[in-house]
């Protein structure tokens, strides 16, 4: 009764009160603090690739811009989601209702970042995704607060899909990763192989972190194809490079193609094994003077060069507090607006835009493992081949089902 | 996907591998349950231990006594890493295990698990998760056999081969020789036992030294095929405990035969229907325990 009473004064109020006081001093930072939330796999197949990483990354950041905001503290908190996308909602919403997080950026593993951008859509709240891939996040799963910033399944399969159909690479057999990340890859990449005049053989679908491969190599060498597609990531591409090898495949006429490959990878399988191998990447530390300064900055603290997921999380970050710093509060449609309208450039971000979409559009690269003699330090491993302008890398609007595009 | 003989022997092949590993993990829950009547959740902490003193040894030990050039090579891994798993086992079993041994299961399977979730946390804050590369691998097994039907990789003939001779001679010794009948009869009444001048303590210490030691051997074998990664034991443990369930707690011979079978079970799973292939053992589990409640080779109580 007595909250009717109050709503009823509140309507009146605001009825009588003339147009000039209407709105009430606005607060300029909600609960006095700007806080950012690593939600990601911090223990398990993909936490090399991202996990701390990622969140030394958001750190790093947050120290660069001044450790404030509109003269309002910038907190950092991590946790582990498991890669289960019960326990990554779960967390995600206790940290919207409360511990007043404003944005949750990582997010690897695509089916825990579709359910924590839902949520994120439902509660009004900035998701930025660092880490996962899949291109449903920008298309059906979109919502007005999300962003997916570093890359996704339909750059990764354009790029690397070209690359490897024009080099002769005709027939493909992929072995997939069972949930919603490998199926976008292996759809997205097998749509450029036959648009290109490619054809796809046959497929096997494997449990998230499997150990041994064997068997799905087997398959896939027995199908004839000439490429083998690994649509799949971090611990689960190392071990099927390495059995691979064990079994002689990828040797003799068919060859091996990892369509989501990170430096920490690399580093894992060795030059020796993975030689020779080209893939997709949104960035590498090695590529210019800034890259450079960033990633040594970051080695000293995190004791690896970062991987895009991890480059991206800073980028993110960054672009995050500019666009509060310009927007003049950390309301998301305000900040959102901003993060839209601006130019994203900085040594991660080369011609970046972020697009109605949510979708971060930025120059991606086509990576090439070096020789064991080409490289001359323990984090020299990989050359660019090309770089692809962002325009051509990722999903045209016109391509895009995401319900913001007008037809 | 029509299956040829071909198809089925070079499945039967890598189904045996993968099932060695279940087996030889089994086998040394089942002679630990057996005789401690402890379920031993840190089994595969201490697997993932043995593959690490391998890897370590191969990288580390030389640079750490002084000497660049020393590696712990292959074959010395696969002797020093069950001596340094087992003695810490028997550690374990001395100052923690033995302080249960009155009290419910429970108390030793809380135990055990929580020293597992202490050991792969330790090992998680210091090693690479996605796995490091054991490059110890001696050259005399790289390459490929062609058996005909498959080629198949020298490393895995040997791992087939050590871990049947390793499984079949721990259950020849306990069922078939003296010092096994000690054991089992240790099991059954260690009064008993005791009043023969046999010292039934130290007997329990060594067997969990021992079945410790198997995990730690597994390690190894398994250390250049998989990465080696902090979380291979967690992962493989709870396959192993459903192969342990399946079989029968404390059968020898039901543990080896029930982790050889189900390794290939899962691997004809991968051809017919890959994404089950995680399943279909607890599919199995839970098949049996309702039909035969004490596991295929276990005697109903």
């Amino acid at each position: 009764m007595k909250s009717l009473i109050t709503l009823a004064a509140l309507a009146v109020s605001l009825v009588a009160v003339p147009p000039l006081m209407a709105a009430p001093p606005k607060e300029v930072v909600s609960d006095g603090v700007v806080k950012i939330g690593v939600l990601t796999d911090m223990s398990g197949v993909y936490s090399t690739l991202g996990g701390k990483g990622t969140q030394v990354g958001v750190e790093m950041a947050v120290k660069d811009f001044g450790g404030k905001v509109l003269g309002k503290p910038i907190v950092v908190i991590g946790a582990d989601h498991q890669n289960k996308a019960d326990i990554a909602s779960a967390k995600a919403r206790e940290w919207f209702d409360n511990e007043k997080v404003d944005m949750i950026t990582g997010l690897l593993n695509s089916g825990c970042a579709l359910a924590v951008q839902k949520l994120g859509g439902d509660k009004h709240r900035i998701t930025m995704n660092t880490g996962a891939a899949s291109t449903d996040l920008t298309n059906g799963a979109w919502t007005p607060y999300s962003i997916h910033y570093v890359y996704d399944t339909y750059a990764l399969g354009k790029v690397t899909g070209q690359a490897v159909v024009q080099t002769g690479g005709k027939s493909w057999f992929f072995i997939t990763a069972d949930y919603a990340f490998g199926q976008s890859l292996e759809g997205n990449t097998s749509l450029f192989v036959k648009k290109l005049g490619g054809k796809v053989v046959g497929s096997v679908r494997h449990p998230l972190s499997s150990a041994d491969f064997s068997s799905y190599l087997l398959q896939a060498q027995a199908s004839g194809a000439q490429i083998i597609g690994l649509a799949n990531a971090g611990g689960d591409t190392i071990n099927a490079i390495k059995q691979a090898r064990e079994f002689g495949i990828g040797q003799k006429g068919q060859k091996l193609v990892g369509l989501l490959i990170f430096d920490t990878d690399i580093k894992s399988l060795g030059l020796n094994v993975a030689q020779g191998m080209q893939f997709t990447s949104g960035f590498y530390w090695d590529r210019d003077n800034a890259t450079r300064a960033f990633s040594k900055r970051f080695f000293d603290i995190h004791k690896a060069m970062p991987t895009m997921d991890q480059a991206g999380a800073y980028s993110a970050t960054m672009n995050y507090l500019k666009a509060i710093k310009a927007a003049g509060t950390d309301e998301p449609d305000a900040v959102m607006a901003k993060l839209k309208s601006m130019d994203i450039s900085d040594f991660f971000a080369v011609n970046g835009k972020i697009r109605i979409d949510g979708r971060m559009v930025h120059d991606m690269y086509l990576m090439e493992v070096k020789k064991p003699s080409d490289s001359k330090g323990e984090w020299d491993l990989l050359k660019i081949v090309k770089t692809v302008p962002g325009d051509e890398a990722f999903m045209p609007l016109s391509e895009s089902t995401c319900p913001a595009v007008k037809k | 996907m029509g299956m040829s003989v071909q198809t089925v022997l070079s499945q039967v092949m890598l189904g045996l591998n993968n099932g060695v590993f279940y087996a030889i993990l089994s086998l040394g829950l089942a002679v630990i349950f057996g005789l401690l009547n402890i379920v031993n959740f840190v089994h595969g902490a201490l697997y993932m231990l043995g593959a690490y003193v391998a890897l370590l040894g191969f990288t580390m030990l030389g640079p750490l006594l002084g000497k660049p050039d020393f590696h712990l090579n292959y074959w010395a891994a696969l002797i020093v890493a069950p001596l340094v798993v087992g003695a810490l086992g028997v550690l374990i079993e001395k100052t923690m295990l033995r302080r249960l041994r009155k009290f419910d299961h429970l108390y030793g399977l809380l135990l055990t698990f929580g020293l597992a979730l202490i050991i792969q946390g330790v090992f998680t804050n210091y090693f690479n998760v996605s796995g490091d590369a054991y490059d110890g691998k001696p050259e005399s097994l790289s390459g490929v056999v062609d058996l005909g039907f498959m080629l198949f990789p020298k490393y895995r003939v040997w791992v087939i081969g050590s871990s049947l001779a390793v499984c079949f001679g721990t259950w020849f010794v306990i069922e078939r020789t003296k010092l096994g009948s000690y054991l089992r009869a240790g099991t059954e009444n260690p009064e008993l036992v005791k009043a023969f001048g046999i010292n039934v303590p130290l007997m329990i210490t060594l067997t969990y030294g021992f079945g410790v030691g198997l995990a730690a051997f597994a390690g190894v074998l398994a250390a250049p095929i998989y990465s080696v990664s902090p979380v291979m034991g967690s992962e493989m443990i709870i396959t192993v405990f459903a192969v342990v369930v399946i079989g029968g707690m404390g059968s020898i011979m039901g543990s080896i035969l029930t982790g050889l079978l189900l390794g290939m079970v899962e691997g004809f799973t991968k051809v017919v229907y890959a994404p089950a292939s995680s399943t279909v053992i607890f599919l199995i589990m839970v098949l049996v325990l309702l039909v035969k409640p004490a596991g295929l080779f276990g005697k109903e109580t």
